[in-house]
């Protein structure tokens, strides 16, 4: 079971999403508050998305294995590739490439990281994937936009699923303190920081006068709120830096960057979506956005925090 | 296995598979009796829009599906007679004193819907193709019917023509606005009316 430090975490979490919920409910009934209907209908999505995501993050973490949360996140990854493929088009000439795409790659890649074969799962899909899929579609012979759709298939394995298995890779990394607790409040510390630089960000961003970085992308993401959502989220990661292994510089620094990724990943994903002409990833509850539209930032921030905890991890010698 | 197991674990699959998006534009899901006519792309997609109604619906509603793909293997045969209880009709041995179209009247009674996909066979994805007449005459001798268009998108790409193994992409039914053989409407202007009607519900869901 968890010790205090990590019942502390979660608990915190919970109360925090109830606080939200609480504000929501007020702010919704009242009329006269001034807020645009749009920002407290995009808080009351985020706020659902939240719910879930911690309430099965956090009971995954209940069961001290890596197994539950790596098949969640597997699970998590399987949906978000197919909003990321439906979206994209494809030719029947892609078929069989995409059917080992989505039952052989994706539960393979999960099954190693549940293993922690870091020496496997670091290369399976970069490499080897990699190679296979253009070979595949060239074997069918259709060689309309070949390289267009080799690519998108690429990129769709690589951001769903490679990118985003490595955070229960986390699970797996071996921590000074190699107790259960110590590995599932990294995993929540990496979560929670990652969607409330989100949140953060969508809060700084509504500032009057901000400097919209790309209006034909994302016209939500300004430079005030990038740079206000990394230094706050700082803040965050330092008052949280007894969750972590990382002294308390290092719990700012990592706090900021997972803050800067989760902005690329928005970013991209946001490309991506405005090139196909679509506002959502998907349609999974009444019109709101899907899967992938709420894990984004978590994909890009994903391997760049996984690789600097696994190299302080190395430097301080455990 | 138990057939209502099967079959709600069937519908799970179904639903899986196609990613469960159903809509109903200006139209209810309801339980009299009606034809409900799709775009035919795949062999799935009997099971798909069967499998997007909801239960009591569905206990009424029979798919029309081909017996020659259907009772080929034993497992098509149960899935086809005992789980979602299709009205197979062959395509190869069609006798004039006893026609498709009467034997699903027969079949439907006072009671049952049915799936039907006039296109005949699978298009190729991209483009609705002419409506056959079976629709025409099935509606000419049973006027009470209410005939539901459906769009079935993206299940080509689930299941192109000739492949075997299915792609977990995410699809989605739309069931529009029903509409009636009107009195002395001509066969090619309603199967024109009734093309239109899926494809409106195409244009909808781009």
């Amino acid at each position: 079971m968890w010790d205090w430090k990590t019942l502390g975490l979660v608990v915190g979490v919970l109360v925090l999403l109830g606080v939200a919920t609480a504000v929501l409910h007020f702010v919704r009934r009242r009329v006269d508050t001034g807020l645009d209907t749009g920002v407290i209908e995009t808080f009351r999505v985020r706020v659902r998305a939240w719910w879930v995501l911690f309430s099965v993050v956090a009971a995954a973490l209940l069961i001290p294995s890596p197994i539950a949360t790596v098949v969640l996140f597997g699970l998590i990854s399987f949906w978000a590739l197919r909003e990321f493929i439906t979206l994209t088009p494809t030719r029947p000439g892609d078929h069989r490439a995409l059917f080992w795409v989505f039952f052989l790659c994706t539960p393979l890649q999960f099954v190693l990281v549940g293993m922690g074969e870091y020496r496997l799962y670091s290369i399976v899909i970069p490499v080897y994937a990699f190679l296979f899929i253009p070979a595949r579609i060239a074997i069918d012979g259709d060689s309309k936009r070949f390289l267009e759709r080799s690519a998108k298939i690429q990129v769709g394995l690589m951001i769903c699923v490679y990118c985003l298995s490595h955070a229960p890779a986390l699970l797996t990394l071996p921590l000074p303190d190699d107790g259960w607790g110590s590995h599932a409040r990294l995993l929540f510390f990496f979560v929670l920081i990652v969607q409330l630089s989100d949140a953060l960000q969508f809060v700084w961003g509504q500032m009057p006068r901000g400097h919209v970085i790309a209006p034909s992308i994302n016209p939500a993401k300004t430079w005030e709120g990038l740079l206000g959502g990394a230094a706050s989220v700082s803040l965050v990661g330092v008052v949280l830096c007894w969750a972590t292994p990382f002294p308390l510089w290092l719990a700012a620094i990592m706090s900021a960057v997972i803050a800067v990724m989760g902005f690329a990943g928005g970013m991209t994903m946001s490309a991506i979506k405005r090139d196909r002409g679509v506002r959502d990833y998907g349609t999974l509850v009444e019109g709101h956005g899907g899967v992938l539209d709420r894990i984004d930032s978590l994909c890009f921030a994903a391997p760049v925090f996984f690789h600097l905890t696994q190299y302080y991890l190395w430097l301080t010698g455990t | 296995m138990d057939t209502g197991v099967t079959r709600n674990l069937l519908v799970l699959l179904a639903r899986f598979f196609s990613g469960a998006s159903v809509r109903w534009i200006d139209s209810q899901p309801d339980t009299c009796q009606r034809v409900y006519f799709a775009n035919h792309t795949s062999h799935l997609d009997a099971i798909v829009v069967w499998s997007a109604l909801p239960q009591r619906i569905r206990a009424l509603t029979r798919p029309v599906a081909a017996k020659d793909y259907w009772t080929a293997g034993r497992i098509r045969r149960y899935m086809a007679n005992r789980v979602f209880n299709a009205l197979l009709i062959d395509r190869t041995d069609i006798k004039v004193h006893r026609s498709p179209i009467d034997l699903m009247i027969q079949e439907i009674g006072n009671r049952y819907s049915l799936i039907v996909f006039p296109e005949g066979s699978r298009s190729s994805g991209r483009e609705i193709g002419e409506f056959k007449s079976g629709l025409y005459h099935l509606c000419k001798k049973r006027p009470d019917l209410e005939a539901i268009p459906v769009h079935i998108d993206n299940m080509n790409r689930i299941l192109p023509r000739g492949e075997v193994l299915p792609v977990p992409l995410l699809t989605c039914i739309t069931f529009g606005p029903p509409i009636w053989l009107e009195a002395g409407e001509p066969k090619v202007e309603f199967l024109r009316r009734a093309r239109e009607a899926v494809c409106r519900l195409k244009e909808i869901g781009a």
